[in-house]
């Protein structure tokens, strides 16, 4: 059987996984998943499929394998993307300007009051559409600043809380200096905020882990893709969402290490959270 | 730029795309919230209650729930619940939504594991001297609970609760994974039957933005008011 291709697949329907959904032809029921909830009820644990071809040369394990890749790549450019834009944000809405609070703010709402899954099509359906330019991104690279903007906003109050859990005297104490405010930002406010705010950025960077689970709604070859089609196609799906699910166990415990050291490295001696 | 045209969006498409589907988002995220809460609020008493057998099953409850993606969780649901559990429930008025009922019972067990955490930290922050206090009145443990921890937990907390509400209702959209039929998925129809997706997902996701920004403002009044009673 070929496969077919899994990516650049915007603005082709959705075709197996609308299927798979039920969302391909709408009110004709869902009979492949009743037709495969019978045949998987019926069978125990069958963990040879994954040692099954897929039909183009690779196993079910490779194609699981690959699928955790992508989740990882997605949740790791998407975090970077997060950081970046959600610390820029924040800062934003802790200074003097009026203006630039009010563009943080407006920011963090829309991002905040949307679902995800609303982003991302909008992201790849509405997006390209409109800026006939932006046609040639791949659908990746989209997904991407979907799930980074997303988190941006929560990342934005999250350092915006960092920000101002600092006594106000620092901030002053700098300017009283002669340091201009970026100065202030920079040399006083954010190397005592960024540590204060490692920990909601913590459960932020597994947040978006499980996040990236929904990026198979725009045809991201992850591991919910990863589950939903090769179920359909194995007709074991608990097996494969077992997996699946312990793969996002050692994921996010693995985030959780990372930070952990990281958290460890930039403490600040004599705070609470501190050395010891 | 794409010229956008909103006129094709009359009362007839909204009744018949979109009004089912945006009535069952809400009662999704009103049952998913009070049963929730509920069972939020027992695993949180398990969790605190210092009995071994108790807060081991509460805690891996929990934990578990929450290191899973709501999308595997949804998947996992719709394909544990056999159709046998349905046809009893509601015959086949269940078993042709099936997908919809498999959502609700998702969500009710997972937001519980968040509404518990929510709890949990509610009851923490009532004063141990207040307990005591009860238990020095001749109160029992079920009646310290009852008549003095969790109405003030419950006060406490309530912005919390609502604001994780406002997450729910977020996430309810996300039924999408097993074709249940809510708010975007008769957004998702409008933008493919006619051939509208630019317009389509641009309201869709006005009216997610409307509806959880304007609940959020409400909550933000709310904290005000509750912190002057305070």
């Amino acid at each position: 059987l070929p496969r077919p291709a899994r990516f650049d697949q915007r603005g082709a329907r959705f075709d197996r996984v609308a299927l798979f959904s039920g969302l391909a032809a709408p009110g004709s029921g869902r009979p492949s998943h009743k037709k495969k909830q019978e045949a998987d009820l019926g069978s125990t644990w069958d963990w040879e499929i994954f040692l099954q071809d897929t039909g183009g040369g690779r196993t079910y394990l490779d194609w699981m394998m690959s699928a955790w890749g992508w989740t990882m790549l997605v949740s790791v450019f998407a975090l970077v993307v997060a950081l970046v834009v959600g610390s820029l944000i924040g800062i934003l809405r802790t200074t003097p300007s009026k203006t630039l609070v009010f563009i943080g703010d407006a920011w963090t709402e829309l991002f905040r009051n949307i679902p995800l899954l609303v982003q991302l099509f909008i992201w790849y359906h509405v997006i390209p559409q409109m800026f006939p330019a932006l046609q040639a991104i791949p659908g990746l690279v989209l997904a991407v600043f979907g799930l980074g903007f997303f988190t941006s906003a929560r990342i934005a109050e999250q350092v915006r809380a960092g920000i101002m859990a600092l006594p106000k005297g620092q901030r002053y104490a700098g300017l009283a200096m002669g340091l201009t405010l970026p100065q202030t930002y920079r040399y006083v406010l954010l190397p005592m905020a960024f540590r204060i705010v490692i920990p909601p950025i913590t459960s932020e960077s597994m947040n978006i882990i499980k996040n990236s689970s929904v990026t198979f709604a725009v045809q991201i070859s992850e591991l919910i893709f990863f589950a939903l089609q090769s179920s359909e196609e194995t007709s074991r799906p608990t097996t494969i969402y077992l997996a699946v699910t312990v793969l996002y166990f050692i994921s996010a415990f693995a985030v959780n290490r990372v930070m952990a050291v990281v958290e460890k490295r930039v403490q600040v001696p004599g705070m609470i959270g501190g050395g010891k | 730029m794409l010229h956008l045209d909103f006129g094709f969006l009359n009362w007839n498409v909204i009744s018949t795309y979109v009004a089912k589907g945006f009535i069952y988002s809400v009662q999704l995220t009103l049952v998913a919230m009070v049963g929730g809460i509920v069972i939020g609020t027992l695993l949180a008493l398990m969790r605190l209650s210092g009995k071994k057998w108790l807060v081991m099953p509460a805690a891996a409850y929990v934990n578990t729930l929450r290191s899973i993606p709501l999308v595997m969780v949804i998947l996992w649901f719709f394909l544990l619940i056999p159709a046998g559990f349905y046809s009893a429930i509601g015959g086949q008025f269940a078993l042709a939504h099936w997908a919809e009922l498999s959502a609700v019972i998702t969500f009710t067990f997972f937001e519980a594991a968040y509404y518990s955490e929510i709890m949990r930290a509610g009851i923490q922050s009532v004063p141990r001297g207040q307990v005591y206090a009860g238990y020095a009145v001749g109160m029992t443990y079920k009646q310290c609970m009852q008549l003095i921890v969790l109405p003030q937990a419950f006060r406490n907390m309530l912005p919390v609760l609502l604001t994780q509400t406002i997450i729910l209702f977020q996430d309810t959209s996300l039924v999408y994974a097993i074709g249940a039929y809510d708010l975007f998925h008769g957004m998702d129809l409008v933008a493919k039957n006619l051939s509208r997706p630019v317009e389509s997902y641009l309201v869709a996701a006005v009216v997610y933005f409307v509806i959880c920004f304007s609940l959020s403002m409400l909550v933000r009044r709310l904290q005000k008011k509750i912190q002057i009673i305070r």
